[in-house]
């Protein structure tokens, strides 16, 4: 019996309310981030992802308030993202009850960082974000495509290969990838299932796909072309398009299993 | 009803504290590591998550050893993910650890005992096949999904002791127990409606059949 392909629901939050923007940016409010929280846990989410997309140190307070609230309503796993720069601030979410932390910018400027986080609290606890956007510049001149990885929400080029990056951070005891596609971010156009695909083929540990969901067909193609272990999407759920259980509902229909 | 929910640590002893908070609103929960407040106790919960070798360091380095081995003959436990593990007599991570050698088995990497194209850790929803009834299992389907997140699994020859197992490359122990204890491989208090349920079937329990 295969593990059931998670779905995951994702709350990006800004100032302790749930966000959505279009490729990083043109931001829309989408509600109270307990109570979406809470409807998605109620729904049958797999699992919930609370990426907090401002993340300066000055709001780490409101951010451990949002996240204690939130947890108190979710029982289902939830991963915590957003300005980790060092162990403590793992401990500090750990302690207001998130189950992972989603690093990204902090595993670029220090990768190991990422050994000691997950010698520290464990592989399991330990998901790395990657942020790639497909680059003609190196692709140019070479049959395979490739993806470079960004940090600070999307913002800073870094000239790293994201598989060979995802390689890295499996081989330092990440537990996860979370894979977001900086070009389908917000578009609805549908994962980049070359990327998702690339990545997963290249690692052995899990991978959740990000980035682009406009229809449920797109998070079936995730999986079944993808090769992703867990599907992520955001504004399809947020404004109410699709609910969670006709996500499942698409999954199951489609041949996959899931937990319903 | 006092229910401690013993302190080493690690993990993510917060979820667990909200899950039992939830499902029993009439006891007292508490999170420790005081081993007057573990022995004082009407039921215990052993979490765990990251190395087994940290979880033995700090429940050697708490002194918490003997309220435990008194526990186990005394009141209802409940093993959680590497609170599990801990229960058996040999984990072969970190190099390998004697376990409090409570059941017979041992807890190996998923690697060495499967085809190698499953991801490791194994993480998400698997089906629990329940092997035996129990009180834990009240209003629990059997093949019920639950939520695991580990890379090492135990395997055990005595199948009296084994009260669910799960499919993942191979099957392997997805709950142990006997007389008053009951652990699972698996994060009830990550398990939505049915973990809920086995925690309150826990609150609920006096430790017998």
């Amino acid at each position: 019996m295969p593990l059931a392909k998670r779905l995951i629901p994702c709350l990006d939050v800004d100032n302790g309310r749930v966000v959505k923007g279009v490729n990083f940016v043109g931001i829309r409010d989408a509600g109270d981030p307990v109570e979406v929280a809470k409807r998605y846990n109620e729904q049958g989410a797999d699992e919930i992802a609370f990426l907090d997309i401002t993340a300066t140190s000055d709001n780490r307070a409101t951010l451990y308030e949002v996240v204690e609230a939130v947890a108190s309503e979710v029982f289902i796993p939830l991963t915590v993202g957003g300005g980790i720069r060092k162990l403590e601030d793992i401990h500090q979410l750990l302690k207001v009850g998130a189950d992972k932390v989603s690093i990204n910018s902090t595993a670029v400027f220090n990768p190991e960082f990422i050994r000691e986080a997950s010698a520290h609290f464990g592989s399991q606890c330990i998901v790395v974000a990657i942020d790639a956007k497909q680059t003609l510049s190196i692709a140019k001149g070479d049959d395979a495509d490739r993806w470079e990885i960004f940090t600070h929400g999307g913002r800073k080029p870094t000239g790293i290969d994201a598989v060979q990056w995802a390689q890295k951070m499996a081989t330092l005891g990440a537990g996860e990838i979370l894979l977001t596609s900086m070009d389908g971010d917000g578009t609805k156009a549908g994962y980049d299932l070359a990327l998702t695909r690339s990545v997963s083929d290249a690692i052995s540990i899990p991978v959740i796909a990000s980035g682009g969901v406009g229809t449920l067909e797109h998070l079936v193609d995730g999986i079944t072309q993808g090769h992703a272990d867990a599907v992520l999407a955001a504004s399809i759920f947020h404004f109410g398009e699709y609910s969670i259980v006709q996500a499942k509902a698409a999954m199951r229909d489609a041949g996959l299993e899931v937990r319903l | 009803m006092y229910i401690a929910i013993l302190d080493l640590g690690v993990g993510n002893l917060r979820s667990v504290e909200q899950a039992v908070k939830t499902v029993a609103a009439n006891c007292t929960v508490e999170v420790t590591a005081d081993v007057a407040r573990i022995d004082a106790a009407d039921k215990i919960i052993l979490p765990g998550q990251g190395a087994v070798g940290t979880w033995f360091d700090q429940l050697e380095a708490r002194d918490l050893r003997a309220s435990l081995e008194s526990a186990k003959t005394s009141k209802p436990l409940l093993g959680i993910c590497v609170g599990m593990q801990a229960m058996f007599d040999f984990c072969t991570e970190d190099g390998g650890r004697e376990g409090l050698g409570w059941f017979e088995g041992r807890v190996e990497h998923f690697s060495g005992l499967q085809n190698q194209t499953l991801k490791i850790p194994q993480m998400g929803w698997n089906t629990v096949k329940q092997m035996q009834p129990h009180p834990l299992w009240h209003k629990i389907d059997d093949a019920a999904y639950f939520y695991f997140v580990h890379s090492y699994c135990a395997n055990t020859s005595k199948p009296e002791n084994v009260l669910a197992s799960a499919d993942y490359g191979h099957e392997f122990v997805a709950a142990v127990g006997a007389d008053n204890i009951f652990a699972t491989q698996f994060h009830p208090e990550k398990s939505h409606n049915d973990g809920l349920q086995l925690l309150r079937n826990f609150t609920e329990w006096d430790g017998g059949l």
